[in-house]
Order: C-alpha cells, then structure tokens, then sequence
C-alpha cells in the first residue's frame, strides 16, 4: 500500500481547495449511439440558464454506434467559448476509453465514473466520485430496453450535485429538450436524473474545487450551431432552389434550412413551397442544379464539404466562365481524401479559392460567428446575384456542428436586390443587350432570364469561349478581353466584400490575422499573451477573400505578422503570397493547427511565444 | 394622281403570327449530311407548326457533335451548352426554378451512356417535364472516331476495329428508370421524327427520344450499324403516328381495331395506326419485350415504344407554387420579423 496516495487523497479531502467557479471544462465521455446528446445538452443548457457562459463541442467518430465520443462543456465566466485543452472535470461512461482519458488529466481534476471501471486505482492525485450506474437506473427505468439511455440522465444528476447546477434549471432545461409532445420520455429521463442528485447528496463529499454559481451573463443569448445559423441566413436571404448530397460535417446545413423552410414557406392560403429542394445524385449534379437554377433566376445554393466540393471543381469552373450565380457553403473536414470526416480544419482555401481548371478564382468568404453564419450567408446571395458568380462560404465542423453561445441574430435591413436583370421594359427601351459587355466598368454585365417575354431577351450560354454577345468564338481578342474582364469584376468584387474586423494595439509591434473558427481561441490567445507575457498583438479578422487593401495596410503597421489557420500547409498565407508583394509576404509568419480537433488558446500561445523566442 | 402600290404577298405566319425564320438558328457548323442537322431541322418545323412561343423554350446541351447542334435551332430560345454529360442537371434547376419554361435538351451517344449515364438516370427517374433527345450515331464524333457505349457489338469502326463490349439501349434504360414517353426514331425519317417532337412537347413528364442520327465522317461506312444505309435497311417502324394538336377539331372518325387514340394531357391526341404487329405503347413490359427482340434479330425498331401521359412529374410531387420560383417577390420569399424573433426565443 502506498502511502503517497494515501496522503494525496486525505489532503485533498482534508482541506477544502479554493473554489474554482464558473471557469472548467467538463468531458463527457461515452460510445457513440448510447444516446448521451440528450443529456449532455441538457448540463450545459442548465449551465447557461445559470447565466453562465457556454460552449458544447462534440468529438465524435465516423460511425453510427459503438466508437468513443466525447462531448467537452466549457463554462467560463470570462466569456471564453472556444475550446479549452485541459479537462478539470471527467464524466467516464466509456469503458474503451476510461483509463486513458484519466491518465491525461492534469492533478487535481474530478472525475465521474461508473463503479465497476475502477478507475481510483489508477491515481491518486484526482478526485473520484464512482456511481453505481446500473443499480440505479433498474428502480428509476423498468423496461430494460431503455436503461442504456437513461442512464445518461443519472449522470447529469450527479454532476448537477458534485458541481453545484441548479436542479432546477436542469429540469427546465430537459423538458425544453424534450418538448411537449414527449412529456412522458422527460418524466422518464427526469426520475433519473433526480436518482442521480440523491444518490450523490447521501453518499459523496465534495472533495474538488470546481463549482458553478449563478451569474448574470447569457441574459438574451442563444445557443446555435453554426450550420443552423447559415440555414436562417439562406432563408431570411429569400434562398428559392437547393440541391445537395449529404456529406458530414454539412448535412445539417442543408437539414436545418428543409425544417426552417417547411415551417415558414409555404404560402398560407394553398399551402404550396415557395421554394424546390432535391436532393441530388451527387455533389456534380447538385452544384449543376443550383447553376442551372441561378441561370433561371432562382436564388440557389448548396451545401458541402472537401470531397463534394472536389466534385463540383469542373462545374464551378462553368460557372465562372458562364457568369451564373450559385451559393456554396464548404463545411469543412479534415482532408485529404476522406480523411477525418468528423474532425474539424481549416484545409479547402487554396484549392476552393482556385477551383477548377484555367484562370479561375472565386470569392470566399469566412464567417467566424453564429451571427456571421447568419449575416454572411445572406450576404453570400446578394454577392453571388450581384457579381453572377458562384460564391463559396467557408464553415468548418467546429463552427458549423458545435453549439455556440451567440447574439441573437438582427432581421436584416438591406432589400434583396438581384443584380443586373434586363425585363421585358428594359429591353423593350433598349431593343437589345450584349450579355457580356462591360456597360458600367464594373466588369458586370446585364443578363436576362429565360422566359423573359421579349423577342430580344434570349441569350446562348456556353463554356466554350464567347464574345461580348455570348457568341461562340475563338478569336484572341475575344478570348483575352472576356477574361481580362472577369479580372476586373474581381477586383471589383475586392471592394465589395465584407470588410475585415481589425483590432490595432499602439503598443503592438506584432499582428495576427485569423478567419473563421480560429476566433474565438485567437481571442483568449491574446489575453493569455498580455496576461501572462505582457505582449501586446493588433488582431486582422479576415472575412472574405479576394483580401481588401486593409489587409495590405495592417500588414505594413507591424514588424511582424502571424497568419493563423487551421491546416498544415499554411494556405491563406499562401494566398496572401499571391496577392501581396515581396515587403508584406517578408512579414508573415505562420501558426498552424491541423490535429483535427477544435482550435484551443493554449495551444497558439504556447507557439507564439516559442516562435517569438520568448 | 396616283400610283398602285401591289403590297408584297402576305408572309406566311404560324398561330401566334411567327414565320418559319423566327425559329431557326445560326448556321450549324457539322459537317455535310450530318443526321444531327436533320433532327434540328424537325426541331424548327415542329415548333412552328405547333406555335410555340420561342422565347418562352429554353434549350440545353451538354458536350460533343450533337450538344452543339442547339444553336442551330431556336435563335430566339435561351440556350445553355453545359458540361459534358451532366446537361440533365442544368436543367432541371433551370426548370424548377421556372417551371412556366418549355425545356428541350439534346445530348448525344456519349454525353448520355458514357459520361452523363449517372445523370441520365436519374433524370428519368424524377420525371422532370422536359424533351430529352438523344442524337445517337455510336461514336466520338469531335475526338475523331473512337466507339460509344451504343455501339453494336462487332459494328465495325473506321479504322477496321471491331467493337466487342455490348451496347446500353437508351429506350431500354429509360423505360426501366422512369421515363414516361419513350420513342427511337431514325433522323432520315422525317414524318415520324415530327410527329414524336410534337408528342413530346404535348407530353407532361420527361420525354425521351432516341434518334439514330449518323455520323457521315467517322461512322457512315460498310460494317457499321449506324450508318444511314444500314439504318433504312433494317428499320422497322412498330407503328404510324398522326399528331393532332390541342388546338385542332378531331373530326376524323376512329376506326375500331386499327387506330389507336392516346389523350395526352395537355389535350392534344396521337393517333396511332397499326402496323404489322399489335402494339399498345402504354404498356410497359410489351415495350421491353419488342425492343429485346428487335435487337436480338438485328432490326431498329422505331416508333413511340412507351407513353404514359398522365403520371406525375418532379414538378407535381415538389408541390411548388403555381408562380415560377425565379421571380418569387421578397414579401414571398423573406419571412417577417416576427418569424425571426420566434425562432430567436426558441433558441433562448
């Protein structure tokens, strides 16, 4: 018998730690398909109705059931929602799995565990509260079948005990879950997670330091998943045709906006869509729907990630010869290949900003928000209407399939405008049109619709080379002023897209430029650096590419620059090596993460301060 | 004083007062004798005499000799010349997004049973309300020669090559997969290739029309069973067809046993006279049957193989608006505040 332990344990239960409140990562770990997402939900919504600050990342496998999942609940009172790297809290459900995830926590974490796992044996240095899972899940669930799932909800009754969460708020929160209609399931789910708070009260002291109290800082908030947000944004933009193939992570996308469109448009009196959704054969045909529809005048998207997006590369090309407009939402997953389907990166930039062969290029833009999902979805259709163009929008799995604690969304103020379309008055003055004549120096010309009622409306779209009457054509003059064209519509695009969001420091000799999912971890990176180093860092959030001249002007305000994404081969640095010239491209310096998993602060503090040898 | 002008003699006008030039197109740039140019021709001829409204038809295609071919016909049509094989997805967004359009496609041997046969399929099976025609001539007309997935097996290429891989029936593949007019027509036939061209647009769901169409440079020659001597040697029409549009009086009496009458749905009738054989087009499985036999004993067999005019298409079963999607107003399409704030509250 070893008498460290001994002492480790009574000198944790001995003292009571300082408390630490509302600032703690809690890891649920269970099998994929044992039906946990009900409860994990439910802890970190009773966590936010304490008016603490949330987030919820699911890891889970490329599988229906049986492979390790973990889900992470991070509550922070400082606001911070990415992901924090240490665990301090560990509920362990998942036998594959117990004895590692307990060996990699940091001293002094709790764990949660199911008895028969043993898992005190392995440390002495943590806080254990074992729970005889199966022995009180019988009384509170008599039929057998459904134990494994309500077995869930005891943990979440034990963990609302060992941390403090208001039961209260656990029991609103389940039965918000549930819903109305499943009344009986949340009475069910309820009676267990009450066995779960007893059985801790009687039997456990609280031997850790981690705690909840309540606070006042997610009054008004809401709890969104990214892809749901950039399915709002397709509706309230007036989306009218999807086509999509399923592919995770942006199925939901595409699930969201189906539920969103059912509910809210139809029209009242005959009860018909205002809209068409199908799915397609696959990722080539859908993205050839959307063209085709946009070509018609729908407002047309769809909805994929890195493999799909492969796919669609020949299509998209046709697309940006033809000038049709097209919204594509890139849910991006761990490449190459398939990959990690479930893991989230940042790695489909460069090939998606240059999809498909020839002179191609295409905007992009990068939302790194629930409100942005929603806002630069909208936007994405007015951009791709206006220009006639398809224009990519740029999620990941973190942002797109995680639950984010946002603002909630503002009804937009801006009118859907269509772009340049020629009626039948329009042509009727103009007794004519050169589909491709650049009459405004934009670089964008005026298109009609079929089915326009004029004689002169008709027009021939080809991908073959074409003049400004969209002739066929394969004259050098013709070929090199259509494409010096479509140049310059994308340097008009340049100025039109959203601007960054740029944080300048005085003091800050160092910038960092961040995109998309890498937000919220660039943040708390920051504060970490001032913090803990003193060093102050202006912050450049890209949100578009082609990149506007502010880029170009934060670039010139710092010594240096650190360009932080998520993939290996630093590839918006790569663009920006494209775009920039030998002065700003001397200044960039690269951080990276491509491990899959959701970007957390530590982990870019930790390389910047190495990269600054400090 | 004055002097007689003789007004020049009335222009002749189709229904809705369009000449024959109003639905012609460019020059075509294939080659002489090209099958192809013969089906535009019909195109031109049938769309005239039915009156249609050219700028309410809009015309698709994917890749090779025959996709070219729809900047021959209807000049004053929106057209779309796509990606290769993959025209049936271009379209059906384009015709979903107004499905007020007219929409006629042509695709070839290639560009539907190679490259496009995934999107082929599928096509068929949604039923789109759209004419498919296939110009089929067995061969890579653009890229010189090579052999398509319609070729017969031991059709013998240019260069003396035999092929040996079995060929895919597009009537055959479409009966299967959905389609719910299907027809094989010979491009040198040129009653029966107008009559099936205004069926199909009187049709409500997708209509496929495969028409051999030769190639007179790569696949024209002795051994090959494309060529257009071949072709007039073993056709075999499975009956005779008279379309009588919607808007014409059917005064002519039928006569029990010899001519059937298919109602299509938009009130237009076919009527069908029979031949040797007795044949029902509107029953499926006698369909399938004929045509095994037919290319069993080496006869193209032609004619309307299948019609079923009143199944529902992809529009019916999308329970779309009656208005096209593509000028949906914003009051339609953007729901209110209101909406906004419950869904809000929901996620509260």
């Amino acid at each position: 018998m070893s008498t460290t332990e001994v002492s480790a344990v009574s000198s944790l239960s001995a003292k009571n730690p300082k408390a630490i409140v509302n600032d703690f990562c809690i890891q649920v770990a269970t099998a994929n398909g044992s039906g946990s997402q009900t409860a994990n939900n439910v802890m970190m919504r009773g966590i936010f109705q304490m008016g603490i600050p949330v987030s919820g990342k699911n890891m889970f496998p490329s599988n229906i059931q049986g492979l390790p999942t973990w889900f992470t609940i991070r509550a922070s009172k400082h606001g911070y929602i990415s992901r924090k790297r240490e665990v301090d809290f560990l509920v362990a459900m998942n036998p594959e799995t117990a004895r590692e995830d307990v060996m990699k926590l940091e001293p002094g974490a709790a764990v949660v565990y199911d008895e028969p796992l043993k898992l005190s044996e392995l440390r002495s240095d943590l806080h254990f509260y074992p729970v005889p899972f199966d022995k009180l899940v019988g009384p509170v669930c008599p039929e057998a079948k459904l134990r494994k799932l309500v077995k869930n909800m005891i943990y979440d009754g034990i963990v609302a005990w060992v941390l403090s969460i208001e039961m209260e708020e656990i029991h609103k929160a389940l039965f918000r879950q549930f819903g109305p209609k499943k009344k009986k399931a949340a009475d069910l789910n309820w009676g267990a997670c009450q066995a779960g708070y007893e059985y801790a009260a009687k039997t456990f002291t609280k031997t850790d330091p981690y705690r909840v109290e309540r606070m006042n800082a997610t009054a008004g908030k809401i709890i969104i998943e990214g892809n749901q947000a950039a399915a709002l944004g397709c509706v309230f933009a007036g989306v009218t045709f999807i086509s999509w193939y399923p592919i995770t992570p942006s199925s939901s996308l595409v699930e969201y906006t189906i539920g969103y469109l059912k509910r809210f448009r139809h029209d009242n009196v005959s009860g018909k869509a205002t809209y068409a959704v199908v799915q397609a054969e696959d990722e080539l045909a859908a993205v050839g729907m959307v063209l085709g529809a946009g070509w018609a005048g729908a407002r047309s998207m769809t909805s994929s990630s890195g493999p799909g997006i492969s796919l669609m590369s020949e299509f998209v090309g046709l697309g940006y010869y033809t000038e049709l407009p097209g919204v594509i939402f890139d849910v991006q997953r761990v490449g190459p290949s398939t990959g990690l389907p479930t893991r989230t990166a940042q790695s489909d930039i460069l090939s998606t900003a240059l999809l498909s062969h020839g002179d191609t290029k295409h905007p992009l833009l990068f939302p790194a928000s629930p409100e942005e999902c929603f806002q630069l979805a909208m936007e994405a259709f007015e951009l791709a209407e206006f220009f006639q163009t398809p224009v990519f929008v740029m999620l990941d799995l973190d942002l797109g399939m995680n639950s984010w604690m946002a603002d909630p969304f503002a009804y937009p103020t801006k009118d859907i405008h269509r772009g340049k379309v020629l009626g039948k008055e329009d042509l009727e003055r103009l007794g004519g049109f050169a589909r491709y004549k650049d009459v405004d120096g934009d670089g964008v010309g005026y298109r009609t619709l079929p089915g326009t009622d004029h004689p002169q409306a008709a027009y021939f779209t080809r991908g073959s080379g074409h003049n400004e009457k969209a002739q066929y054509s394969e004259r050098e003059d013709d070929y090199v002023n259509n494409m010096d064209r479509l140049k310059r519509k994308f340097e008009t695009i340049r100025t039109k897209l959203p601007a960054p969001v740029v944080e300048l420091k005085e003091k800050a000799n160092v910038g960092i430029i961040a995109f998309g999912s890498s937000h919220y971890a660039v943040e708390e990176c920051r504060d970490q650096l001032l913090a803990e180093h003193g060093v102050e860092t202006s912050y450049l959030r890209l949100r578009a590419y082609p990149f506007s001249d502010e880029v170009r002007k934060f670039i010139d305000a710092h010594d240096h620059v650190y360009v932080i994404e998520q993939n290996r081969d630093a590839q918006m640095l790569g663009l920006m090596r494209l775009d920039f010239d030998p002065p700003e491209i001397a200044k960039l310096r690269s951080i990276r993460y491509y491990g899959g998993l959701p970007l957390d602060a530590r982990t870019l503090s930790e390389e910047f301060i190495r990269q600054e040898g400090m | 004083m004055s002097t007689t002008v003789t007004p020049p003699p009335p222009k002749k006008v189709n229904r809705i007062g369009l000449e024959v030039l109003n639905y012609k197109g460019s020059k075509t740039t294939l080659c002489a004798g090209c099958g192809h140019n013969a089906v535009s021709e019909r195109i031109v001829e049938s769309f005239y005499d039915l009156g249609i409204q050219p700028w309410n038809v809009a015309k698709f295609s994917g890749i090779g000799c025959s996709s070219k071919s729809p900047a021959y016909f209807l000049g004053l049509s929106h057209g779309f010349n796509s990606v290769h094989g993959r025209m049936p997805a271009v379209a059906t967004g384009a015709l979903l997004a107004n499905r007020s359009i007219l929409g006629i496609g042509v695709s070839g041997d290639g560009d539907t049973a190679s490259i496009g046969l995934g999107q082929f399929m599928h096509l068929l099976r949604r039923n789109l309300p759209y004419i498919y025609i296939i110009e089929n001539n067995g061969v890579y007309g653009l890229t010189k020669g090579q052999f398509s997935a319609t070729a017969d097996v031991g059709s013998k290429a240019k260069t003396g090559s035999a092929n040996e891989l079995p060929p895919f029936d597009c009537c055959m593949l479409a009966l299967q997969w959905g389609a719910t007019f299907v027809a094989r027509t010979f491009s040198g036939d040129k009653k029966q290739l107008t009559a099936l061209l205004k069926a199909a647009v009187a049709h409500k769901g997708l209509a496929v029309i495969d028409v051999i169409s030769p190639c007179t440079t790569f696949n024209d020659h002795e051994g090959s069973t494309k060529s257009y001597s071949y072709v007039k040697d073993h056709e075999e029409a499975i009956h005779e067809l008279d379309f009588v549009p919607y808007y014409e009086d059917i005064s002519v009496e039928i006569e029990e046993g010899t001519v059937q009458d298919v109602r299509m749905h938009d009130g237009s009738h076919l009527r069908i006279k029979k031949l040797e054989r007795d044949y029902n087009p509107c029953d499926k499985m006698a369909a399938l049957k004929a045509i095994e036999e037919a290319n069993n004993s080496g006869v193209v067999l032609t004619g309307l193989f299948y019609v079923n005019p009143e199944k529902p298409t992809f529009v019916d079963m999308l329970n779309m608006v009656d208005a096209p999607l593509a000028t949906l107003p914003q009051s339609v399409t953007r729901p209110g505040q209101d909406t906004l704030d419950q869904v809000m509250e929901e996620l509260r």
